[in-house]
């Protein structure tokens, strides 16, 4: 955006009659809803979930057994089976995320760029559940036969790579994570990198360096921590999502021991299990899985938008 | 970005003594290249191969009983008629609801906070873009549903409001943003009420924009199953109009058909797979490529 702050932009503290002021105090009302609302998801979840963290405190959290006919609650395979698949999917989606971004910013003719930036757009465009649909009858089984099958016989005797590979569980949830977040990785990515000042690489250039050395040694590094903001991004977005995991990730109640075992992500145990949950202790305590999912996102999210504003700058402001 | 090496011409006996590690940097740099690209391909792989196996796994299922048929109490046959009617009223009753609060938003960013008001709002609405839709499913459930001992349409639309309404605020305050201040001190140095000129010259310049952002938010919601499943639970009964009771919705149409353990099922839930696809790929090709084309010219 090339727009500089013109000069009585801003309508404030303009006369105003009686019509104006309502009208002001209208938008303010909605700007707060925003903001109120925000606050109320947050203060409802940790309301609705204190009565499991009153009943079970911090050992909700490092809880192994999820057992509602004794009524005992525990997180841990949850959270450990979250990290899992999104560690899985970060792992594979930054790196093709970045050098994407990086493809798109610097290498690519506009020709290339303009229509592979719009499937890659396209790509975030499609509903979870169409994902997941996808991902349970055709990669799933795609993957089982193929990497898992092959896997399991030269490496099983890992015990991580172990396992039937059925083409259902945390790796084939990893998988489609990792596709359903390289747009988030690549649009961001490519915002920062195109954001570093063309004297960067005009330097670099001017000292003979190629164009991948400029773009490592000139354009990465000083974009560096707006990339970092743009991964965890990612992450953030593969935490939370819902269905596709939930439909490729099987049903799996303890933490999962090896790759291709069958898990549940916090979001995929409240998708299939809170319509069932009695009201009370069972239903606070899948309540207060989501505390956990919220408190985690929203951290990486707070934390993401200030690196991407080192490099980019605030939204709005450039 | 077209910055080019300057080609200087060094002595020939610099140049033999460095040719070496030159050729190695050069095909160093054409593979890197190539990686990158090979990359970017990679990425857009997945898109076709979902669409591709949409179409031909959906395609045969999405016919007119699929359209037009309710689904049957017990076993196969049917369609998702009761789907797409639900769709079809909670979308726009979630639309409703939350275009005027985000442009209103947008418009308060935009035209009239200080610029602390301003990041605060902008602010929660980018944590909100990143709230996991499902919680927001909890948040309505527990707002909407258990006072009400009943899962409702309404809830479903409210859910899905509120993941559209930082959406469209975010998107319509980088509209409100490009348009020129000069316009606003014409309008206002006519004697144009405040209120007037944001109405009838800065959202009316802006207008086409913010429908793009608009359009891109509905094509969202029509995706979104999480915020459905404990909000408008989803139904096999046909119903129009009644907001307090369960609604079905197209995607979750297909995640209850993709779980059922009936082969007639699933592909049913292939042929409403495509049918979201289709609408949603509608929207945004449409939308973008209008943008695009704006940009362009």
């Amino acid at each position: 955006m090339t727009t500089a702050r013109l000069p009585g932009r801003s309508l404030e503290g303009g006369s105003g009659g009686a019509a104006d002021r309502l009208f002001r105090n209208g938008t303010r009302i909605a700007g707060g809803f925003l903001v109120v609302a925000l606050i109320a998801i947050g203060l409802m979840l940790w309301l609705s979930s204190s009565e499991a963290f009153g009943a079970f405190g911090l050992s909700f959290v490092t809880g192994l057994v999820w057992d509602p006919v004794a009524a005992v609650y525990g997180a841990l395979p949850f959270v450990v089976g979250t990290i899992l698949t999104s560690l899985i999917a970060v792992i594979i989606a930054a790196p093709i995320g970045l050098l994407t971004a990086v493809f798109l910013a610097e290498l690519a003719p506009r020709r290339l760029s303009i229509p592979l930036t719009f499937m890659i757009e396209l790509l975030a465009a499609i509903p979870s559940v169409v994902y997941g649909l996808w991902g349970v009858f055709i990669l799933g089984p795609f993957l089982g036969h193929t990497i898992e099958a092959w896997t399991v016989e030269h490496f099983g005797w890992i015990p991580i790579f172990a396992g039937p590979p059925y083409g259902i569980g945390l790796f084939t949830a990893g998988i489609i994570l990792a596709i359903m977040i390289v747009p988030t990785i690549v649009s961001i990515a490519r915002e920062v990198i195109s954001s570093v000042p063309a004297s960067q690489r005009e330097a670099m250039a001017a000292l003979g360096a190629t164009r991948w050395e400029t773009v490592t040694k000139a354009v990465l590094p000083f974009a560096r921590s707006g990339i970092i903001g743009a991964i965890i991004l990612g992450l953030g977005r593969a935490l939370g999502e819902t269905m596709a995991v939930t439909m490729v990730i099987g049903n799996g109640q303890n933490i999962p021991r090896g790759l291709f075992d069958q898990a549940q992500t916090i979001a995929s145990k409240i998708a299939t299990s809170f319509n069932e949950a009695s009201l009370g202790l069972q239903t606070s305590s899948l309540i207060a899985l989501g505390f956990i999912l919220l408190v985690i996102t929203i951290a990486l999210n707070v934390v993401a938008r200030l690196l991407v504003w080192r490099v980019a700058g605030p939204p709005g402001r450039s | 970005m077209a910055v080019m090496a300057p080609t200087i011409k060094p002595s020939i006996a610099a140049r033999l003594q460095r040719s070496r590690s030159d050729r190695r940097r050069a095909v160093f740099d054409r593979t890197m290249r190539t990686v990158a690209l090979l990359a970017a391909l990679i990425c857009v792989v997945p898109l076709g191969a979902v669409i591709l196996f949409v179409v031909i796994n959906g395609a045969p299922a999405l016919n007119l009983d699929l359209l037009t048929k309710t689904p049957k109490a017990l076993g196969t046959g049917g369609g998702a008629a009761t789907a797409i009617l639900g769709s079809l009223q909670m979308i726009p009753l979630a639309a409703v609801l939350a275009v005027p609060i985000g442009i209103a938003a947008a418009v308060y960013v935009a035209e009239f906070s200080g610029s602390r008001s301003a990041r605060i709002v902008r602010f929660a609405a980018d944590v909100m873009v990143g709230i996991p839709s499902i919680l927001v499913g909890i948040f309505v459930f527990t707002l909407l549903v258990l006072p009400f001992h009943q899962f409702n349409a309404f809830a479903g639309s409210v859910a899905l409001a509120l993941l559209m309404i930082p959406v469209v605020m975010r998107t319509s305050e980088e509209i409100l943003r490009l348009v020129p201040g000069s316009l606003r001190e014409a309008s206002l140095a006519l004697g144009i009420p405040m209120w007037r000129t944001v109405l009838s010259v800065v959202l009316r310049t802006g207008l086409s924009g913010i429908l793009t952002g608009v359009m891109l938010a509905v094509a969202r919601a029509f995706g979104e199953t999480a915020p459905l499943l404990f909000t408008a639970l989803g139904s096999r009964l046909v119903n129009v109009g009644d907001f307090g009771r369960p609604m079905d919705s197209l995607p979750v149409f297909v995640y209850t058909n993709a779980r059922a353990p009936i082969t007639a099922l699933n592909q049913q839930a292939w042929g409403a797979a495509l049918l979201l696809l289709l609408i949603v790929l509608t929207i945004n090709v449409a939308v973008r490529a209008r943008s695009f084309r704006r940009n362009v010219s």
